[in-house]
């Protein structure tokens, strides 16, 4: 099945883009104009990937590179199969059968016959259609884009799947700690925002005002602000703790803004119960695909903690620097890539090191104004989409000269 | 007579992740020893395509995580102090680097790190050049230009044409000496330290200079 897309243009970022950077993308783009690039993907829902290729497709067919994007189709077990094939490569003790890896190259056997797969380049993005590789023709490039940590896969599960791994002319990881040890090139390319999103466009302040009162969040005090799982990961009591040795010293309120729990896991109970003792914690559930209400607690908070104990990269915390918010964020997966310490916010290792940071930033205010600035700087210049889409124009050119 | 135009080229470039990676000081130091010339060129002078905004910062990657990880600053001070932009070629950057760790590490053996660290991983850029579509026969042609043009074309023409050309100056300021024999403007070009934390701010040090080189053209 090949995925619609969302319309979107290059020139529609020449406003946030730094500055040359979209005249610089339609020379490159010109000098790849006629080549054939193919996307492969397990779904068009979801976030952070599927988000980045419904505004990069569109694009790349703008700037004359013709692109497709390919979506795998399988039944229900086979869903079920992937889901914890993905599972065990991102570390976590799965039960994997040889009858489960048996359906996998299965289904992936039909839809090799099935998907148009003739690119100049083939990218194939994350577990589910790695295994397309077995039917790959010898003119075509095919690139495995793995979106999440593959450092510690489990280890059978991976001797595996590493032969497939190694089929492809070459694998992109999106942080070096993420990537697996293979004999085939590996490429970094890191994660990105777009800021043209309905999570990241500009936002007037009355809209921001009406989303802020439907979730019920006062704005008669400053707010601190942790958007994340109500799960032991994202760490909601650490965040409550830092809240209470800030809330000594200042006059704020906290918000843990979230998805409603889902099975297993969840802390939510807790956190609730947490926030009951002092009327200046908010417990928000968000509604199903909460981007403007997420972009508006964001644009009106104060700060933006962002303190899981494990996370893939950590996107969100481009998305807060980019609406201009000093970030405090735990040293977990790709946050310490995104926030530079000291300049536009701080990494931090525990519950204090994020109070004290805090602290120190309520107390001077014109460190917020200025690590806020600085860190959308930071995002324009390294984690905007117009970013990544020149590092897969390049890894085009690279490839398929 | 005619003047051979300027023409700016940008790069995009991909950065391969090597399989060499360090623990320690002493790993490092191996390492270098092994690792392509093309790594050090991307872990030292091409360091600044890839850096923040964080002029305080030690400028290259290998003082940064003898800074950071390893908590030496002794160490780190002296690799900071290694100076690709002066060298003849990286071969000699890779001896300095080999050098300066060795005598380190026969007066400061390097303790075991104290806690979890992030090893040194290593890098080779890949890059491939592409006109931006901006040229210039006059200086105020090339100041306009260097203005808008893309940031990659700053590192094009200011770091990877030395390398490439094993030139001791970068493209700009060559091209003002032989297209426009102005060796006034030259020197001033050559003096501007790629040290100076960024990109975008050697993109303002070089517009200072052209635009202050107009204004006394036109008095």
């Amino acid at each position: 099945m090949t995925a619609a897309v969302a319309w979107a243009k290059l020139d529609d970022y020449r406003d946030v883009a730094p500055r040359g950077a979209v005249d610089f993308l339609l020379r490159i783009g010109e000098r790849l104009r006629g080549r054939r690039l193919v996307h492969v993907s397990a779904s068009r829902y979801g976030r952070v990937m599927v988000e980045l290729l419904n505004r990069l497709v569109p694009i790349l067919n703008d700037l004359g590179i013709d692109t497709s994007w390919e979506i795998l189709i399988g039944s229900a077990d086979f869903e079920g199969i992937m889901r914890t094939v993905s599972r065990g490569l991102m570390g976590t003790e799965q039960v994997v059968t040889d009858a489960m890896l048996a359906r996998l190259r299965a289904v992936s056997a039909e839809n090799a016959a099935r998907l148009r797969l003739d690119g100049d380049l083939v990218m194939v993005h994350d577990t589910a259609p790695l295994l397309l590789v077995e039917s790959r023709s010898s003119s075509a490039r095919w690139v495995w884009r793995y979106h999440h940590d593959l450092s510690s896969p489990q280890p059978q599960l991976w001797n595996a799947l590493r032969p497939f791994a190694q089929r492809y002319d070459a694998v992109v990881f999106s942080l070096p700690r993420f990537a697996a040890p293979l004999t085939v090139p590996r490429f970094i390319v890191h994660a990105s925002v777009d800021p043209l999103s309905e999570r990241n466009r500009e936002m007037p302040r009355a809209e921001q005002a009406a989303h802020l009162e439907r979730l019920r969040v006062p704005r008669d005090k400053p707010f601190l602000l942790q958007v994340g799982r109500f799960d032991r990961a994202h760490d909601p009591l650490g965040v409550i703790n830092a809240y209470r040795h800030v809330k000594k010293h200042h006059d704020v309120r906290l918000v843990l803004a979230g998805p409603p729990p889902g099975p297993g896991g969840d802390v939510l109970a807790e956190v609730q119960e947490a926030a009951s003792h002092d009327p200046d914690v908010s417990v928000v559930s968000l509604p199903p695909d909460p981007q403007s209400e997420v972009n508006a607690l964001e644009r009106a908070a104060v700060i933006v903690l962002h303190k899981p104990l494990t996370t893939g990269f950590g996107i969100d915390v481009a998305a807060a620097m980019w609406k201009g918010k000093p970030v405090i964020g735990s040293v977990a997966g790709g946050i310490p890539v995104q926030i530079v310490s000291g300049v536009t916010g701080y990494t931090v290792e525990t519950v204090e090191g994020a109070a004290f940071r805090t602290r120190q930033l309520l107390s001077n205010p014109e460190l917020i104004g200025r690590m806020g600035a600085a860190g959308r700087e930071h995002i324009r210049r390294n984690f905007l989409i117009t970013r990544h889409l020149g590092d897969y124009l390049a890894l085009l050119a690279l490839l398929t000269r | 007579m005619s003047v051979e135009p300027f023409v700016f080229l940008g790069c995009v470039d991909l950065r391969e992740l090597l399989p060499y990676e360090a623990r320690d000081v002493r790993e490092l130091l191996d390492q270098l020893g092994r690792v392509p010339v093309e790594s050090l060129f991307c872990h030292t002078a091409a360091a600044l395509l890839h850096r923040p905004v964080l002029p305080a910062a030690y400028p290259n990657d290998f003082a940064v995580w003898a800074g950071g990880e390893m908590r030496d600053q002794r160490l780190a001070e002296r690799l900071a102090a290694i100076d690709p932009f002066a060298s003849d070629s990286m071969e000699h950057v890779r001896e300095e680097l080999v050098a300066v760790i060795s005598d380190h590490l026969q007066h400061f053996p390097a303790p075991a790190p104290a806690g979890p660290i992030d090893p040194f991983r290593f890098f080779q850029a890949h890059l491939i050049p592409v006109p931006t579509g901006h040229q210039a026969r006059t200086l105020r042609e090339f100041r306009d230009a260097l203005a808008e043009i893309d940031i990659s074309a700053l590192f094009y023409h200011l770091i990877e044409a030395r390398y490439r050309l094993g030139r001791r100056r970068g493209d700009f300021a060559e091209w003002v000496a032989s297209a426009l024999d102005r060796p006034e403007v030259t020197e001033r070009l050559e003096r501007i330290d790629p040290y100076v934390g960024s990109l975008e701010r050697m993109r303002d040090r070089h517009l200072t200079v052209l635009t202050g080189a107009l204004d006394e053209q036109a008095q």
